[in-house]
C-alpha cells in the first residue's frame, strides 16, 4: 500500500452544498451536481478523486463515497454520477427518489486514493460500468497537459453506456467502448503487447475485471506498482455482535445493517474514515482483546495484522464472544 | 568467489539481491567484470531465457566473453567501458516496450547508473533486478565540488577533482548513482586519517 494515513480528526472536513442539477442519464445512473452554499469557490482536486456524501434518510445517517467525475479545474461545481442498486443497502435508492435540485447536502472535501502517476509515458483506462466515474476526471485532467492517454470500457449494452457518446464525440480515437451484450469484449492479452515502457494501466470496475487485468499483466511482465486499482467494497450486512471500546469506555451493539464504522459514529465515538470502503487505512483501529472470528474484507491490513492485531470497522464485522478494540 | 556480504547499514545504502529469471516479454541484461558469473548462473535456471534476451557486457579486463556469447543470447554487445556502452543501453531502453524485465549485476557503479537510465526510461526502481558481484569500489561524489570519483577502494581518499581528503558515507544518491563524500578535515586541515581499505 502506499503512503501512511496522515493523522486526521475523525471523519473528513465537510463543505456545505446544495444540489444544482439532477441529469438522469439512463435507466440506472443519474448525475448530481454540487455547488456551495455559501457561494464560495470549491477546492480544485486531482483526476480519481471522492467525495463522501452525507445522507440523512428520516434520521438514518448514509455516507457514501463516490468518485468525482467533473473537471477537476472547474472550482464551481463538482459532479458524480450514482448508479442505482435495488439490492444495495439504499444509499444509492436514497440519491436517486429523494435528492432533488436546491436540496442542502454535506460532502467531505476530496481525497484521491486513485491518483494519475503522472511519471507514466502513457495512461490506459479500463473501464466496467459505472467505473468509468474516476477516469472522467482523469481524462479532464490529462487534455489540459495534453497527456498520453487510451481508454478501454466495457459497458452491458448500448442503452447503459454511460457517457459513451460524450466519450466517442470528444475522443474519437481514443476511446474504445465493448459491448456484453454483443459479445465484446476487451482484447486485454494484445492491449497490453507492445505498450511504450514506462505505461501505466488504470482498471475501475466489478472485482473480477480488477483481479484479470492485475493477473494478465503481471502474465504478460508487467510491475505490479504500474497496474492501479480501485475497488471500495460496500459493507456488507452481517450478523449482529458487541463491541467493547476501552477508550470511551462504552459497550455498543452493531447490527445486522449496519457497519461498525456507523455503529461508532451513532454512538458519538470519535472515528476516522476517508473511503469508507476498506481502501485507504484511515480507520484503522487496534484490537484490545478478542474471542472469536474475525470477518476482514478490507484491502488495507497485512495478514498478520488481520490476525488479531487490528480491524477497518468501515467494512470488517466479528462474530464471537467478545470483542474489544482502541475507540 | 565473486560474491561479497556487505555489512548491515543506513536506510539509504542500496540492498542488492540475487538474480532470478522472471516471466517477461524481452530481458535486457547488463554486467561488468565478475557480474557475468550472475548472468552464467541465471541462464543455467531458465533455458528458454536467452532467445529473448539481450546481453551488455564490460569486461574490464576479464575474460568471461567467450562464455556469455556460447549462451547465444537474441543479441550480445561487448563495451569497452560503460561509458561507451550508455549510448547502447539508452537506445534499448528507448525502443523498449512494457513486459521488459532489467537484471544488473556486478559492481556497484555500474548497477547504479544503469538502473538510473532504467528508471527514467520508465521502469520503477523496485522492479529492476540486482546482483552484486566482483570488485567492491564505490563510486563516489565528492559533495563540494560535485565532481564523480569512481573505483574508490579506500577510506579516506583523494577527490580527483579538486583533491580534497573525502570520508566514505553510506549515504546514496540513486538519481546520482554515488555514494558522498565529505571532507574529513575542514576544521583541522591536514589532520587526515591513514586510508583504511573498504570493510577491512
Ligand atoms: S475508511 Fe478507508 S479503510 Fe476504512
Amino acid at each position: 500500500m502506499s503512503a501512511a494515513p496522515q493523522k486526521a480528526k475523525a471523519g473528513a472536513e465537510q463543505i456545505n452544498v446544495k444540489v444544482s442539477a439532477v441529469v438522469p442519464l439512463n435507466d440506472l445512473v443519474t448525475r448530481f451536481e454540487f455547488q456551495r452554499t455559501d457561494g464560495q469557490r470549491l477546492p480544485t482536486f486531482s483526476g480519481g478523486a471522492h467525495t463522501v456524501v452525507t445522507m440523512n434518510d428520516d434520521g438514518r445517517t448514509r455516507l457514501n463515497p463516490y468518485s468525482l467525475m467533473s473537471d477537476p479545474t472547474d472550482t464551481s461545481t463538482y459532479a458524480i454520477s450514482v448508479r442505482r442498486d435495488d439490492q444495495g443497502r439504499g444509499g444509492s435508492l436514497f440519491m436517486h427518489t429523494r435528492v432533488k435540485v436546491g436540496d442542502e447536502m454535506q460532502i467531505t472535501y476530496p481525497v484521491n486514493l486513485f491518483s494519475l502517476d503522472l511519471r507514466a509515458k502513457k495512461h490506459v483506462f479500463f473501464a466496467g460500468g459505472i467505473g468509468i466515474t474516476p477516469f472522467m476526471s482523469m481524462i479532464a485532467q490529462l487534455e489540459r497537459s495534453n497527456g498520453n492517454w487510451e481508454l478501454h470500457y466495457a459497458v452491458r449494452t448500448e442503452a447503459l453506456g454511460t457517457y459513451v457518446d460524450e466519450l466517442r464525440y470528444k475522443f474519437p480515437n481514443k476511446v474504445h467502448v465493448y459491448y456484453d451484450d454483443q459479445s465484446q469484449s476487451i482484447p486485454l492479452e494484445e492491449l497490453l503487447d507492445g505498450q511504450p515502457l514506462g505505461t501505466n494501466a488504470y482498471v475501475c470496475g466489478p472485482k473480477g475485471m480488477i483481479d484479470w487485468i492485475h493477473a494478465t499483466a503481471a502474465a504478460a511482465g508487467w510491475p505490479d506498482a504500474q497496474v492501479h486499482s480501485e475497488e471500495f467494497t460496500a459493507p456488507q450486512p452481517g450478523k449482529p455482535f458487541e463491541v467493547r471500546l476501552c477508550k470511551s469506555d462504552k459497550t455498543i451493539q452493531v447490527g445486522e445493517s449496519e457497519s461498525l464504522l456507523e455503529a461508532l459514529e451513532r454512538e458519538g465515538v470519535e472515528a476516522p474514515f476517508l473511503c469508507r470502503g476498506g481502501a485507504c487505512g484511515q480507520c484503522e483501529t487496534d484490537v484490545v482483546s478478542y474471542d472469536g472470528e474475525f470477518i476482514h474484507r478490507d484491502h488495507w491490513l497485512e495478514p498478520e495484522q488481520q490476525a488479531g492485531q487490528k480491524i477497518m470497522p468501515c467494512v470488517s464485522r466479528f462474530v464471537g464472544a467478545s470483542l474489544e478494540i482502541d475507540r | 568467489m565473486s560474491k561479497f556480504q556487505f555489512p548491515e547499514s543506513i536506510k539509504s545504502r542500496p540492498v542488492y539481491g540475487t538474480l532470478e529469471p522472471r516471466v517477461g516479454k524481452f530481458h535486457l541484461m547488463i554486467a561488468d567484470a565478475e557480474g557475468a558469473e550472475a548472468i552464467l548462473e541465471l541462464a543455467a535456471q531458465d533455458s528458454a531465457l536467452m532467445a529473448k534476451s539481450h546481453i551488455i557486457f564490460i569486461p574490464n579486463g576479464t575474460d568471461y566473453g567467450d562464455q556469455l556469447k556460447a549462451l547465444n543470447p537474441a543479441q550480445y554487445y561487448e563495451g569497452p567501458s560503460y561509458a561507451a556502452s550508455v549510448q547502447r543501453i539508452r537506445h534499448v531502453l528507448a525502443n523498449a516496450h512494457q513486459g521488459l524485465q532489467v537484471y544488473l549485476t556486478g559492481t556497484e557503479g555500474l548497477m547504479g547508473q544503469a538502473q538510473n537510465e532504467a528508471m527514467q526510461a520508465g521502469i520503477p526502481h523496485t522492479f529492476i533486478q540486482t546482483e552484486h558481484r566482483g570488485s567492491v569500489a564505490r563510486r563516489m561524489q565528492c559533495v563540494h565540488c560535485k565532481g564523480i570519483t569512481e573505483d574508490v577502494m579506500t577510506d579516506p581518499f583523494v577527490c580527483s577533482h579538486c583533491g580534497l581528503n573525502l570520508f566514505v558515507r553510506d549515504h546514496y544518491s540513486r538519481r546520482l548513482a554515488a555514494y558522498q563524500g565529505v571532507c574529513i578535515d575542514a576544521e583541522d586541515p591536514g589532520n587526515v586519517p591513514e586510508p583504511v581499505e573498504l570493510y577491512k
